[in-house]
């Protein structure tokens, strides 16, 4: 039993095909970058880097799907998850560096050497091991979601205060990170990346390799997130956005459901990030700014929340616009953002998908959405009071 | 003698100095179906808020099956304690289809890694396929409970409940907003939910008490004011004074 109905199945055949087709456009990227320099049909190094990024930026999305469009938590911190993912895969690629830095110091980073220090702090060791690295990064997001989401969701924090906190602590992380004591590289953060398990990663190879990483990395969460909205832990989720208390005098713990969709969706965020450091070189406090929260949240409402390919559609869609935007009228891209989400909420409550008729669960087209609001599936979030 | 299903003593709560309940004591007996009336503001939806661990009482006891005390729990646990509650408002999940709604209500481990591996088997869907007939929704099994006109989403939600299968149910107005046909097919459809288990009806609507035959019992400014059959409530004078008279 999907949470599909019969005109979602009926579509079902239609989406199996664009997707597929999607898949496969994203599978050439890297084979196109091989052809030789002078084939009309080669992929830039730079695109196959760009391609990448989005591809992480769909899994950012995903993860924001998961807890905002099913759930009905709208997280206005995700970046912070993403960004602790990425400080995780960055340490490594720091210790890897070894002699090769600046000061030549075979254990300490440049910054620490710079800042007199003269032993690695505890919470760097372990991070010379690939293993360790890369436990921590769905690790230290997934403890920070868990503990973070059980004070606020076993108090019953929703709605809009829910995401006003979210917003606090990503804000509070970036004032933290920029801080040099803190040992995580200050305002300038963690770069000068040599290699990543031996491979050097300035080379073609070894980007063809990590964007490869990034499309089976976005392929299994969708997977995972689609093994989650298909189940009935999934259509509890769903309830829990219609109705909450409704769901708890049903016997469920409200706070459990959350707590773990909340968790499991912060460490997404963390893979994400981690997968994106090495392929933009760097990662510095910038990436815990409340505004890139607010940013991936917009991807998922462009694309339409409440179907996991929306989210991904979002993540392209907005992205690509931003990239094209900030090179030919940089200046008019923030009036555009701004302008994206007032325009998707008043008119497009279901997104992109919804526009185009493959919206999840609730009737095609446009029109019908205002017409019988309580078809719209899901609703316009509004600030709920308390606990109904 | 065997436990009442439900004992309420000196029961109070009080929302910024207004007492909703103002030493309540109430005792339902296992298998019994009972109506609460009152006037507006006598408490009837505080108290089954109190007994559904949505608002905790300030003084007072509240125990179920006389062993169970209910003033220490949270929704959740009641619930799978075996009480289960029906709103003024039916509640159903609009963005579910009939049959997930009472997937979902069917009883079942509710911890979250139980529900991801959770898989319907062939008794369970019998069940929820015996609950749609009962409620008259068998046709519309697959279609948004957010299409359901106002009498099919009451059914629904009932039909959630039988789904739970509690011991004691608690139901704030079934009727409001329905059409007498509706009305008439409710008062059937609890007749024969009752006798298998405990039901307390909330109900502002006369003739559906009436219809429900039941003892009633008169609630007015947080406490009892009468008990006993409709007739012999009905000609109480102090009842007519607050309630029936105006």
């Amino acid at each position: 039993m999907a949470a599909a109905t019969n005109a979602a199945r009926e579509r079902a055949p239609v989406l199996l095909v664009l997707m597929g087709l999607a898949l496969a456009l994203l599978v050439a990227v890297p084979i196109l970058n091989t052809l030789p320099e002078d084939s009309p049909y080669r992929l830039s190094d730079f695109s196959v880097v760009l391609i990448g990024k989005y591809l992480c930026y769909a899994m950012l999305a995903l993860s924001i799907d998961l807890v905002w469009g099913y759930c009905g938590v709208l997280s206005l911190g995700h970046g912070a998850f993403f960004a602790l993912g990425g400080y995780a895969m960055g340490m490594y690629l720091m210790r890897s560096i070894g002699t090769r830095g600046v000061y030549r110091d075979p254990i300490l980073p440049d910054f620490m050497v710079f800042l007199n220090w003269k032993q690695l702090p505890w919470y760097w060791y372990g991070f010379d091991h690939f293993a360790f690295a890369a436990i921590m990064v769905v690790v230290v997001p997934g403890l920070l979601a868990l503990a973070f989401g059980w004070l606020a969701f076993r108090s019953r924090i929703t709605g809009v205060y829910f995401s006003i906190i979210t917003q606090a602590l990503t804000f509070a992380l970036l004032l933290a990170f920029f801080r040099n004591d803190m040992g995580f590289g200050g305002n300038n953060g963690l770069t000068d990346f040599k290699d990543l398990l031996g491979f050097p990663l300035n080379t073609g190879a070894t980007r063809r390799g990590i964007y490869v990483a990034s499309l089976v990395g976005l392929v299994g969460t969708y997977l995972v997130c689609r093994r989650i909205t298909r189940s009935k832990l999934g259509r509890v989720l769903i309830a829990i956005r219609d109705a909450e208390s409704r769901v708890r005098f049903l016997g469920y713990s409200v706070t459990a459901y959350k707590l773990f969709v909340f968790t499991l969706s912060a460490m997404l965020a963390g893979i994400a990030g981690a997968l994106y450091v090495p392929q933009v070189g760097i990662i510095n406090p910038s990436e815990f700014s409340p505004a890139n929260s607010i940013e991936a949240v917009i991807w998922v409402a462009v694309g339409g929340r409440g179907a996991l390919y929306g989210a991904v559609i979002g993540a392209f869609a907005v992205n690509g616009a931003k990239t094209w935007l900030t090179t030919s009228v940089p200046e008019l891209w923030l009036f555009v953002l701004g302008g994206l989400f007032i325009a998707v909420t008043l008119f497009l409550p279901r997104g992109l998908i919804g526009l185009i008729g493959l919206g999840g669960g609730a009737p095609r087209g446009l029109g019908l959405d205002r017409l019988l609001p309580r078809l719209s599936v899901p609703k316009v979030p509004k600030p709920r009071r308390g606990d109904g | 003698m065997a436990e009442p299903i439900l004992y309420l003593d000196g029961v109070s709560v009080s929302f910024d100095g207004f007492k909703a309940l103002n030493g309540l004591s109430l005792i339902v007996e296992s298998g019994e179906l009972r109506t609460i009336i009152g006037p507006n503001g006598a408490g009837k939806t505080t108290m089954m808020d109190v007994v559904t661990g949505k608002t905790r009482p300030d003084t007072g006891t509240v125990l179920f099956k006389g062993k169970h005390d209910l003033t220490r729990l949270d929704e959740a646990r009641i619930a799978n304690l075996g009480i289960g509650r029906k709103f003024q408002k039916p509640t159903v999940f609009d963005s579910l289809s009939v049959f997930e709604n009472l997937e979902l209500a069917l009883k079942a481990q509710r911890d979250p890694f139980a529900a991801l591996r959770f898989k319907l088997d062939g008794a369970q869907r019998a069940r929820i396929d015996e609950v749609l007939a009962l409620i008259g929704l068998a046709d519309r099994a697959r279609e948004l409970a957010g299409i359901l006109s106002h009498g099919q989403r009451q059914w629904l939600e009932i039909g959630m409940l039988l789904m739970q299968d509690p011991e004691l149910l608690l139901v704030d107005e079934p009727v409001a907003g329905m059409t007498d046909q509706e009305t008439e097919q409710t008062a059937e459809l609890l007749r024969r939910i009752a006798g298998l288990r405990s039901v307390i009806v909330v109900e502002h609507d006369m003739e559906f008490v009436r219809a429900l035959a039941t003892k009633v019992t008169v609630l007015h400014e947080g406490s009892v004011l009468a008990e006993g059959p409709i007739d012999q409530v009905q000609a109480n004078e102090r009842v007519i004074e607050v309630y029936l008279g105006r």
